[in-house]
């Protein structure tokens, strides 16, 4: 391999990264605000929900910052192509993270209008839940791009059965995400309407985990012979009988970890899946994206590959430290 | 109406909106930064409350300039997709650069901030405030790397028709980085302080919370009169940097028409660009030259020397430009006042001052806007100064239509969280600040 190819291979892992730790950490806190109807009744209730994950939720969202700035710098063509093709719906995601991102200092001082932003902060997260999943699964079965690399369909191009069904798979693994988290960071009725979520989600999870595979028996039969999808679908499937053994018998942390495993593993079916991809076109082959023809030159790749191995150990390791000051169960505030 | 302009209008009204917050967020990072060193030195209570208090507000605004720093980084690939292929090589590092080195740094250890109070040792709650102020300007300095790159864009070559990396060093390093750096900075802090001592003198002005507002106005004053006069300096460099590299954006900011040997600054007037006329004009002969060039006679070019497609727009980069010295200049006064006040310690007492500060905190926000708006109209037609026209940086695929409809939407969205944002910070200030164990949630 060239040292072009070197690098462009590396940073489809390091956004592949950046984008498990964007799920795996947001996803607990997007998780936890779209059940919030389901944990808490009572204003108390809402408060302690919010309480764990107040300190995190910002820090958890510049991953999906840093990820996007990253395919930018690293993949310009994907950005380009992907973002402005999915104009309509990104910008349903973006009206949706505007209002979760104030909802909570805005429902905690804003005492009139309490129930509108707690509304808003679960159906500011909810939204986004769905849609990255219906996103992921259009690039995953493929959209319209013609040769000039840009998108030749329409907003309802992007709602196509295949990616519906993972857009349901997505929102699965978040829900399992916030239960889990629920179930392991707080105590009381809200701990305890967690744990009894967890095994409901579950079965919504492995419903649509049926449905994704037979949708991908019909629109991506080819993937099925790839032999490390099946690796990552073992690790998946593991990693929630982890879940539905360790939430049964009350260890809650184990069973969020191994649901932060079961999405690792979906990521792993992606990233198997679209490799050396990151769009398809279903115009031609010819025409997919790829992380050879829309990549940046290799002094930018080398320049962000420095950037990154200096930055991101740094970036993990006080991330670690700050969720260790905050480690222990959130209660509801006398 | 054409998506091309309908994106501009977007990206300029986002970019507008998300700056009211970032300057308040390194302004007042700077005054806990302070207060809870002094808190840390001399365990008194006193600053603690101070520093809450602002950590609090931080809060807020941080919550909105999160809400609307994602539209921008988002609008690169939605609105500016053929911009992201012709110099995504260059412009995406910054932005990433920033999510790693600053943004983490920023709302990580603002979680400790917010929360931590009793759970970690002062030391370590300082060093998270320090790391807070860190990553805030960091955060500003990749951005305006990015920005500075698009200005005066280095570093680079052609490639197909595109702009490759050529040295990293130097695209980041471009010639308008560290004097934008330096200017945006100063003027954060003129934001910052101006906003914690109007909110000091309208304490002391009620005579409530007297003790605290004592200490936050003799701070933030004394920042702000070295800051309002360090203004001068770093527009002057600025100024001067806009006259050798982007010399029609220049010529735009004082509707200079004619090249000219001793060109004049022009101090008010209304420019028409059809007509090549300033009608009504005031001007200092000379002055332009004297300023740019050092030399009262140097020749400074004007608009005609440039073709007329590649104008800027003239009319408005003149008014905002303008507008952002005269406040400069207002500033300075301030500054001056408020040390000839201070020094004969009776800026605490002289309530028509404490009033005109309290009336002054929307003032840098007006600075800021009209800054950018010379800064980035003045640029026009170009996207990439002499490299990308706007024209051909847009989506080619999203249909106007669609921009619209978003248009509107953040239209109103920008709309209803500005009123929510001045209510809820106006409760905040009402409580004011807390002595015991209210620090926090
Ligand atoms: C001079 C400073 C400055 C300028 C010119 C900009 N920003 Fe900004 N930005 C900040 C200074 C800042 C900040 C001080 O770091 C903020 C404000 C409040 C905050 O939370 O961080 C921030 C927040 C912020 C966030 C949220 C980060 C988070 O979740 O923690 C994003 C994604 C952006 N910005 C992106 C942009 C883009 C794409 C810009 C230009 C096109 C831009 N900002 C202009
Ligand atoms: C006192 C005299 C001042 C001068 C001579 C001056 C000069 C300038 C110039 C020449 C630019 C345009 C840079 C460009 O086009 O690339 C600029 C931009 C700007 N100014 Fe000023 N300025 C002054 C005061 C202020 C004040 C008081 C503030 C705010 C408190 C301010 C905030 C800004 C901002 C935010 C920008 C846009 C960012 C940039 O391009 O640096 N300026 N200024
Ligand atoms: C936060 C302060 C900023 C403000 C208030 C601001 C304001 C504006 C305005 C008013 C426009 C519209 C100009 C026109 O089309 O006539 C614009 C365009 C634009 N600005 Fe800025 N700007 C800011 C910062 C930045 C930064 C930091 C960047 C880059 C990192 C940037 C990149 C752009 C781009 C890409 C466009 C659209 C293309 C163009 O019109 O050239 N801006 N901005």
């Amino acid at each position: 391999m060239e040292t072009i190819e070197i690098l462009q291979n590396a940073w489809f892992f390091i956004i592949g990264f950046l984008f498990i730790g964007y799920a795996v950490l947001d996803g607990f806190d997007l998780g936890i605000a779209v059940l919030m109807p389901a944990l808490a009744k009572k204003n108390s209730e809402r408060q302690q929900v919010m309480d764990a994950i107040w300190p995190f939720w910002d820090g958890n969202e510049v991953w999906l910052i840093t990820a996007g700035a990253s395919l930018f710098a690293a993949f310009p063509h994907t950005y380009a192509t992907v973002f402005s093709g999915f104009y309509l719906a990104l910008m349903l995601v973006l009206f949706a993270l505007i209002f979760r991102a104030v909802s909570m200092e805005f429902w905690y001082y804003d005492e009139k209008r309490k129930h509108i932003w707690s509304w808003a902060f679960v159906v500011g997260s909810l939204v986004p839940s769905i849609l990255y999943g219906v996103a992921l699964g259009n690039l995953l079965v493929g959209i319209p791009i013609d040769a000039s690399m840009n998108y030749g369909g329409t907003f309802f191009t992007l709602l196509r059965p295949y990616p519906l069904v993972i857009g349901i798979l997505g929102l699965a693994a978040i829900l399992l995400q916030g239960a889990t988290y629920a179930a392991h960071k707080t105590d009381g009725v809200v701990q305890e309407r967690a744990q009894k979520l967890v095994h409901r989600i579950l079965a919504l999870y492995a419903i649509a985990l049926v449905l994704s595979f037979i949708v991908t028996v019909i629109y991506l039969p080819q993937t099925l012979s790839l032999f490390p999808v099946w690796i990552a679908a073992i690790v998946t499937v593991g990693a929630l009988s982890g879940v539905y053994m360790w939430s049964k018998n009350g260890f809650d942390r184990k069973a969020f970890m191994s649901s932060s495993l079961s999405f690792i593993g979906l990521w792993g079916i992606v990233g198997t899946t679209l490799y050396p991809n990151l769009a398809r076109s279903t115009v031609n082959e010819a025409f997919n994206l790829t992380i050879y023809n829309s990549s940046s030159t290799q002094i930018t790749l080398t320049a962000m590959s420095i950037i990154a191995l200096i930055g991101m150990p740094i970036v993990i390791l006080y991330s670690f430290y700050v969720y260790r000051i905050f480690k222990g169960k959130v209660s509801i505030k006398q | 109406m054409d998506a091309v302009l309908l994106s501009r209008i977007q990206f300029g009204l986002a970019a507008g909106f998300h700056f009211i917050f970032p300057p308040l967020t390194l302004g007042l990072t700077l005054i806990i930064v302070i207060f809870e060193s002094m808190f840390y030195k001399t365990n008194e209570e006193l600053y603690k409350s101070i520093s809450s208090f602002f950590i609090k507000i931080l809060a807020l605004i941080f919550a909105l300039g999160v809400a609307t720093g994602i539209v921008l980084e988002f609008s690169f690939g939605t609105n500016w997709a053929e911009y992201s292929r012709m110099v995504g090589d260059i412009f995406g590092a910054p932005l990433a650069a920033e999510g790693i080195f600053a943004f983490f740094l920023e709302s990580v250890f603002l979680g400790v901030l917010l929360f931590g109070r009793k759970k970690v040792s002062r030391g370590f709650y300082l060093f998270a405030v320090i790391m807070v102020f860190l990553g805030g300007h960091l955060s500003a300095l990749w951005i305006l790397i990015a920005n500075s790159w698009m200005q005066t864009p280095a570093g680079f070559v052609m490639e197909g028709g595109r702009a490759v990396m050529s040295d990293f060093f130097a695209a980041i390093f471009n010639p308008s980085t560290f004097v934008r750096f330096f200017h945006v900075v100063v003027a954060a802090w003129i934001t910052g302080t101006l906003f914690t001592a109007g909110i000091s003198a309208w304490y002391l002005l009620k005579d409530r919370h007297v003790a605290q507002s004592k200490k936050v106005i003799k701070v933030s004053m004394a920042i702000f009169i070295s800051m309002a006069i360090l203004q001068f300096v770093s527009g002057h460099i600025h100024s001067v940097q806009v006259t050798q590299l982007q010399p029609e954006k220049m010529a735009a900011f004082e509707a200079l028409w004619e090249t000219t040997e001793g060109a004049p600054m022009s101090v008010i007037g209304i420019p028409i660009a059809d007509e090549q006329k300033t009608y009504y004009e005031i001007k200092i002969p000379k002055f332009l030259s004297l300023l740019a060039y050092f030399d009262p006679n140097a020749e400074v070019k004007g608009l005609n020397a440039f073709p007329r497609d590649e104008w800027p727009p003239v009319m408005l980069p003149y008014f905002s430009y303008h507008i952002m010295i005269g406040l400069g200049t207002l500033f300075a006064l301030m500054a001056i006042i408020s040390g000839v006040l201070m020094a004969r310690r009776k800026l605490e007492s002289t309530r028509w001052f404490l009033w005109a500060l309290v009336l002054a905190i929307p003032l840098p926000h007006l600075a800021n806007e009209f800054g950018w708006i010379a800064a980035e109209v003045g640029r026009q037609p170009w996207a990439v100064y002499r490299v990308l026209k706007t024209s051909a940086a847009a989506s080619i695929v999203v249909p106007a239509g669609q921009i619209l409809f978003t248009l509107i939407m953040f239209f109103a969205i920008f709309t209803l969280l500005l009123v929510l944002f001045i209510f809820i910070l106006l409760k905040l200030i009402e409580k004011g600040p807390q002595t015991g164990d209210e620090a926090g949630y």
